[in-house]
């Protein structure tokens, strides 16, 4: 078992932190909450993503969220097998997925695909989040990451 | 584009390096390196270096080129430019700036030039130990998506899927380069031969990308000097005409969380139409390309970009024996490129570019008059150059 511990990839990886300028609060809010959001507009209701300060469809700076609905599907993966970083030392093999949200015009998220990591990964295959909640620690608050698993 | 061209008007006359060194292995820092380089680039054209004038550079150089015109005793900075994006999709973004000041009047004498020390400074291929990440890496670094391959390898499978093109491919780039390093004494990997098995053997990185479809890292410095075409012949070599360049990326490239309009792509397919339209240059008239290898995928997707083949034939097409010299069909990164000469920023594959078209090269292509750098795919911006011999002018 590459992942022995309780999160997909060992402990100390850099942990995701808002924006200083407040860009993704709401995002990284939600996901705590186990709701996954996407940016969009509320002026030509278009998702994106990642947030940014204007639409990049209509530059409108009128940006809401919107809970992402339905599932996601697998654009592109790949498998790590160097660790680049200490705490990935006992992690390799691992997934990194680029999910596709259908219902939101195909914009896509990264995370990983839980489960076998050398389990087959079929492009198109249909995937549903999985929240992991993360303690924190004297440097970092608690933070969640968005994992996707494959719906049989 | 009407008349606003810079086809013909500069050319290169000097080209130079350091010794290239594996990572952390100069002896030297890497300021002093700089000025080695560019003083070999002079004494290649045979120009005094406090003619220098101008410089060019990119992906954040250290080497401010201000300290460097006191260095060289300059009497008269006029050019001091940076192209922006990491990686070294800015190559030949530097030496189409190089050739603007130059063919616009701002600068008669202009340098561009590349120093890398790794093991002065930090490393390319780590991920990054802080405790917190924030804006685009929080969306990616906690996943492991932190390093150049992690980021890249994604398109490639997507490649795969779109367009049935196969690992062959890179392996097929990967030993070109090393092949070709194995005639060129100044490459990192010469003496060190790279088999089919020992690709085939070698250990993933990141699917699907084995060790040696990725560059190496490594430290030395390059330069090259550029002068409007008139003067070109005053000097000690041949001139090679600089016919066209283009710099960018297509829509949404950098949007965050891997966002880009087109995906699987090396971000050539606006910024090579540019390119040859300037140069006035059809893809089958090339012939020798310098294709920038940050990993070999991105190899492949460029060929293909350029027009040097196409989706449906590139299977068959990207062969070791097409991309090796002196005799395939389109052969590639002939000094070794950055996998096996050195991971010099991709400022190598321009100067072999120059030595192609001068008859200099270790692996020379017969009758080059058309030499093509396609530098730093899958990064945004990324940036093509084209240089030519006298007789396509
Ligand atoms: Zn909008």
């Amino acid at each position: 078992m590459a992942n022995p511990g309780a999160y997909y990839l060992g402990e100390g990886m850099p942990a995701p932190a808002p924006a200083i300028d407040g860009l993704d609060t709401e995002y990284w809010e939600a996901v705590k909450r186990h709701e996954l959001l996407v940016q969009n507009c509320n002026t030509c209701d278009r998702p994106q993503f990642g947030p940014e300060w204007n639409c990049h469809r209509c530059h409108s700076f009128d940006l809401g969220w919107k809970p992402v609905e339905g599932n996601g599907r697998i654009y592109s993966w790949e498998r790590v097998w160097h660790p680049v970083h200490p705490a990935l030392q006992d992690s390799c093999p691992y997934l990194v997925v680029l999910v596709e949200l259908p219902n939101h015009e195909n914009v896509r998220m990264v995370g990983n695909l839980v489960g076998d990591p050398m389990q087959t990964v079929e492009i198109g295959a249909e995937v549903q989040p999985v929240f992991e909640d993360h303690e924190g620690s004297d440097e970092v608050d608690p933070f969640t990451l968005v994992h996707w698993e494959v719906v049989e | 584009m009407g008349n606003r061209t810079m086809r013909g008007e500069v050319a290169i006359i000097g080209v130079g390096e350091t010794t290239y060194y594996k990572r952390g292995r100069s002896p030297d820092p890497e300021f002093k390196l700089v000025i080695e380089a560019i003083l070999k680039a002079s004494a290649d054209a045979g120009i005094d270096p406090r003619e220098i004038d101008g410089f060019a550079s990119y992906s954040n150089d250290r080497n401010d080129p201000s300290r460097i015109a006191a260095a060289l005793d300059i009497k008269d900075l006029r050019f001091s430019n940076m192209e922006w994006g990491g990686g070294g999709g800015g190559g030949s973004a530097a030496c189409a700036h190089a050739a603007s000041a130059v063919a616009t009047g701002l600068a008669d004498t202009v340098v561009v030039f590349r120093g890398l020390a790794q093991g002065q400074f930090g490393r390319f291929g780590q991920g990054a130990r802080v405790p917190h990440v924030r804006g685009d890496q929080a969306y990616t670094a906690p996943y492991g998506l932190m390093s150049p391959a992690q980021s890249f390898a994604m398109r490639i499978h997507r490649l795969y899927e779109d367009h049935g093109i196969t690992q062959d491919t890179l392996k097929a780039c990967s030993l070109a380069s090393y092949h070709h390093a194995q005639n060129n004494p100044r490459a990192v990997m010469y003496g060190r031969p790279l088999t089919p098995e020992d690709y085939d053997a070698s250990r993933w990185i990141v699917e699907p990308f084995h060790l040696f479809d990725c560059c190496q890292e490594n430290d030395g410095a390059a330069a090259m000097i550029f002068v409007s075409a008139d003067r070109a012949k005053d000097y000690a070599k041949t001139p090679v005409y600089f016919l066209g360049g283009a710099v960018g990326s297509g829509n949404r490239a950098g949007s965050g969380s891997h966002n880009a309009t087109d995906y699987a792509t090396s971000n050539f397919k606006t910024v090579a139409p540019r390119m040859y339209d300037m140069a006035q240059v059809k893809p089958e008239e090339v012939d020798v390309a310098q294709v920038y290898e940050n990993f070999t995928g991105g190899v492949v997707m460029s060929i293909i970009e350029h027009g040097l083949t196409t989706y449906e034939e590139a299977n068959e097409f990207i062969t070791f024996e097409n991309l090796t010299a002196p005799n395939g069909k389109m052969p590639i990164n002939t000094s070794g490129g950055n996998l096996a000469e050195c991971y010099m920023h991709g400022l190598e594959l321009n100067i072999e570019a120059v030595r192609q078209v001068r008859g200099e090269s270790c692996n020379q292509v017969d009758d080059v008059n058309v030499s093509l750098v396609a530098s730093g795919p899958m990064v945004t911006p990324v940036s093509d150059m084209i240089v030519g011999s006298e007789a396509v002018l």
